[in-house]
This record gives C-alpha cells, structure tokens and sequence, in this order.
C-alpha cells in the first residue's frame, strides 16, 4: 500500500545513547525552533481593528439596493427564494400606495422580507436569480449572536440606509453584462415604464 | 374520414377539424401553440399567428403545397393533407418572429405580474423568443383604467387576443366591455367606465393567456409558485362548482376553473365561487390539482404527500410496507 504520507518515520524502539539521555541538548533544540518563530511572519491579525483583505469574489451578508433616487428596487418577485436551495429566504408582496413613488420603484415591493442567515450558505444564487439588480451579496461579514431569532434579517438590517454617502458599493460584484444591460437604450423595460402613466 | 399527417403522424379525424384540433387529438409535442383560439368559445382564433404551419400537400387529390404557411387554428383539414409543425425549420423561424411581435409592446414586468408562470407568453418566448429585444422606441401605454373591484385590467401587458371580448359575448348576458379604437391604440376597455358585474365575467381571467386580466382579491398575494393547487367542489345553483383553489396552508387565496391539456378551462365558472367563497370550509377538496413537471408551480409540490395528508391513499404502495427482498 502507498504511505499517505512521505514524512512518516518507523518507530525503532532501540536504546538512547548517553548524549540522548543527558535530554538538555534536546530540550535546547526545542527552544530553538520557538525562538526561531519569533523572527518569522505572523500568521493571525487582530480582527476587529485589523481586516483582511477580502478576495473581490467574495460573498458575505445581503443587501437590498436602492436605485439612485432612493426607491428599493425590490418587487417581491420571489425569484430568489425559489432559487434559494437553502431555503432561506421569505417574504410578503404589497401593493405601491399613491405617494409613496420615492419608496418603491415598482407597483409592487416586499412588506417583508427575510433571510434567515443560519440556513443561508451564501451561494449567491439569489443575486444571480434577481432580475431587477436588487439583492447582492457584499464583503460584510454577519454578525455573531447569541440568540437564534436574531439571525432572521429583516428589511430594517438588509435594506441599504436612504443617505446617499452610506450606500453600500457592489460595484465589483456587478457583472460586465449587467453593466451593459444598464447602457444599452434596447434594454428600456429594465427602466421604469410605469413613469410615462403617470 | 379526412386522413391528415402531422409531423409524419397519421390520425383520421371528422370532417370540418381544424388543422389545429387535429394535431391537439395526436398530442404532445407537435400542438402547435395558440394564444388566441380557444375551443370552448366560438369564432375564436386567428389574430395571434402563433399557431402557423406548413401545409407541404393540400390534399390527395391536389397535392401541391399551399402557397404560405397557414393558420392551423382556422385551416381545416382535407382528406391526405400532409402539414409541417415543428419539423419544418421555416414555422419555427416564423413562429420566433411572430413572439418577437407579441413582444414588441409587452412591457416584460413578470417580476410584478400576478400571471408570472402560468403565462402563455412567458412559455411562448422561453421557447422560441429571442433573449434580447430588438425594439428600440417606446412602448405602447395606457392609462390605467378600473373596470370593477374583482377583475384588475392592466392593457399594457394586453395582446389582444379577443378571447375575454368572445366571453363576455358568449357567456354574460349583458356585455360591458369590448375593444375600443384601432390599430396600435386599440384597448380592451369598458364603455365609460362602466364596472364588469356580470355572473360568469371572471372567467375572462381563466381565458386571459397573459397577465391583463387578473384576480384583484389575489393581487400581489402570493406568487403562483408558492401556492398549492387543490381540486375542489361545491354545491353551486349558478355553475359547475368545480373549481382549483390556489392555496397557501389552510388559506384559499385564489379559486379558478379547472384547465385540461391545453390550458382551457373545462367547465366555467360563477363569480361567487371564484370570488366569494375564500374559505376552506365552503369547499370540499378532492385531491391535489395534477400540474406538469415542466412548470414552475410545480416546485415543492409533492402530489402524493398531499394525498396523504387529505387520507386518501390512492397508491396503495406508499403506504404498505415494502416487500422483504429474498436472500439468494
């Protein structure tokens, strides 16, 4: 059979030498691999105040986007909870009141809508599902909790905030079709059609 | 009894079918789709031109091929007619080009649509339409326009198939609502806003192959997907009482005719069953509502799970222990 390792020694039980006994020269090469660490490159980095650069595939908490007028782009279509393997994600469809344009984009939007970021497993088939741009996996790690209920987000954590400077920037998970989609002038249906009813 | 031959499958039919009836009764993947014709009304069909084919022998006796491919919905057959659907590459070509056309003034708002996933449209352009449009210019809009508390009309996604025009000529007693205008401004609409209160005009939303007429009292409930189709009936003075209830836990969101192979509706409905019994216990349900594998609808339906939880074991395997395998 193959050894599943080359580093693999064969115990020998034979008997120690007089210099092997004495046990202090062993004791000093065991202080000298320690000590040769401490001149070597440190491995762990002190988290909350030092970050490690994230990989730009990288999947991390949701949000919900808002367009450039503040409006969620969310419809509640439900594609990508019916994309979702995990399950995770739930919501409840309303209608657009008369007045409340600058909220929604569309006649209708998600009253409630919720990830249950224990059954996520962040593979970001939501994100690929959405046909309005409106969910996207960002570099945020989720928090830590002590209790299971708070690990249901709500549109209050996933949301992104209305101030224009607080947005969250998902540039780099955008697709260079997606970008295309956005510029091209046959694409009009991905612009809001309902504007000229009004 | 004329012989006709679809896609070189031979079927004796009556006299006076139509191309299109002929190909439903052989089945499966050679009907050729329609949005407008629907056999439980009369003179409908032949606005839509989804349903083209091509006639490659016109008869026995005459057998040169017709000159242009033809409407199988209003083509009747003729004794040896020898007709191309799917096999023949220049009805799919053309068949393309006409969802490319229905297409032009949809505005392609699935993501809001009630319809999204039982639409005709959507299978009909995830089958044949291109991914990208290449219509540039503005689409065509209406103003939106109430026509009642029960039926919501949204004209922009209309395709003017006729069909709800042809039920309420055909089913209601007094028709309120038709085609106004013509050419690129024609609309479905009311005459003065008048509100559609007729016993039997919901069914204009069964018949509706797109997403312009819809429930209101199942308006942005729930998607279609997440719903559970149940067959169900009741006592009704008005109609069958027949009818699918759309069902989400123990909640009847929805209440629609029941659709048989080529999505017409099998018996019609009244408006009080499909609006106005949204209880479970105004139903008795039979069994869950059979619905293709093909379909969205049918993820996380699990039909035999369901028949389980109603008590009716009509699969006897289920339920029995599984046979002790003999050892060789």
């Amino acid at each position: 059979m193959q050894a599943l390792t080359t580093r693999s020694k064969v115990a020998v039980n034979k008997k120690m030498t007089f210099v092997e006994r004495l046990y202090i020269p062993a004791i000093l090469g065991g202080l000298r691999i320690t000590l040769n660490h401490f001149f070597k490159k440190k491995v762990t980095i002190s988290y909350p105040e030092e970050k490690r650069e994230f990989a730009p595939v990288f999947r991390g908490q949701h949000v919900l986007k808002r367009d450039e007028n503040g409006a969620e782009r969310c419809t509640a279509c439900g594609l990508c909870a019916v994309a979702c393997p995990a399950e995770a994600i739930t919501m409840v469809a309303a209608e657009r009141k008369p007045g409340e344009e600058n909220l929604y984009r569309e006649e209708k939007y998600a009253s409630v809508y919720e990830i249950n970021m224990l059954r996520c497993i962040f593979c970001g088939l939501c994100e690929e599902a959405c046909p309005k741009e409106a969910i996207f996996l960002t570099d945020r790690m989720v928090d830590t909790d002590y209790v299971r209920n708070n690990f249901i987000y709500g549109k209050d954590k996933l949301v992104e905030p209305m101030d224009k400077d607080k947005r969250i920037d998902v540039s780099k998970r955008e697709t260079t079709e997606t970008r295309e989609f956005k510029t091209h002038p046959g694409y009009a249906h991905n612009k809001l059609y309902t504007k000229s009813l009004k | 009894m004329p012989k006709v031959t679809i896609d070189g499958i031979e079927i004796e039919v009556p006299e006076g079918t139509t191309i299109l009836n002929a190909a439903r009764m052989i089945g499966g993947k050679i009907v050729p789709p329609a949005m407008c014709y629907y056999s439980k009304l009369k003179t409908t069909g032949g606005y839509c031109r989804t349903c083209l084919v091509k006639v490659v022998q016109g008869s026995a006796k005459d057998p040169r091929p017709m000159p242009k491919l033809m409407v199988s919905c209003s083509t009747t057959v003729q004794d040896g007619m020898v007709v191309q659907n799917i096999t023949s590459p220049e009805v799919m070509e053309a068949r393309r080009g006409v969802v490319e056309f229905l297409l032009i003034n949809h505005p392609l708002d699935c993501p809001i649509c009630d319809q999204a996933g039982e639409c005709k449209l959507q299978d009909l352009g995830y089958e044949h339409g291109l991914e990208k449009t290449r219509y540039e210019y503005k689409r065509r809009t209406f103003e939106m326009e109430d026509i009642g508390d029960k039926i919501k009309l949204h004209m922009n996604r209309c395709i003017l198939c006729y069909r709800c025009v042809k039920v309420a000529e055909q089913l209601t007693d007094k028709r309120v609502h038709g085609v106004m205008n013509r050419g690129d401004v024609a609309e479905i609409s009311t005459y003065i806003h008048n509100a559609i209160d007729n016993d039997f005009s919901g069914n204009m939303i069964d018949v509706c192959p797109v997403g312009a007429l819809t429930d209101k009292t199942f308006r942005f409930k729930s998607r279609v997907w997440y719903t559970k189709p149940m067959d169900a009936h009741r006592d009704c003075k008005k109609c069958c009482g027949k009818v699918v209830l759309w069902m989400k836990d123990q909640e009847v969101l929805r209440v629609s005719a029941r659709m048989d192979q080529n999505n017409e509706a099998i018996e019609w409905i009244c408006n009080e069953c499909r609006f106005e019994k949204k209880k479970l216990e105004d139903w008795v349900v039979e069994k869950p509502t059979h619905i293709e594998r093909q379909s969205v609808i049918s993820q996380n339906h699990y039909e035999k799970l369901e028949q389980l939880k109603l008590g009716k074991f009509t699969d006897h395997k289920m339920i029995d222990k599984p046979e002790p395998k003999l050892r060789p």
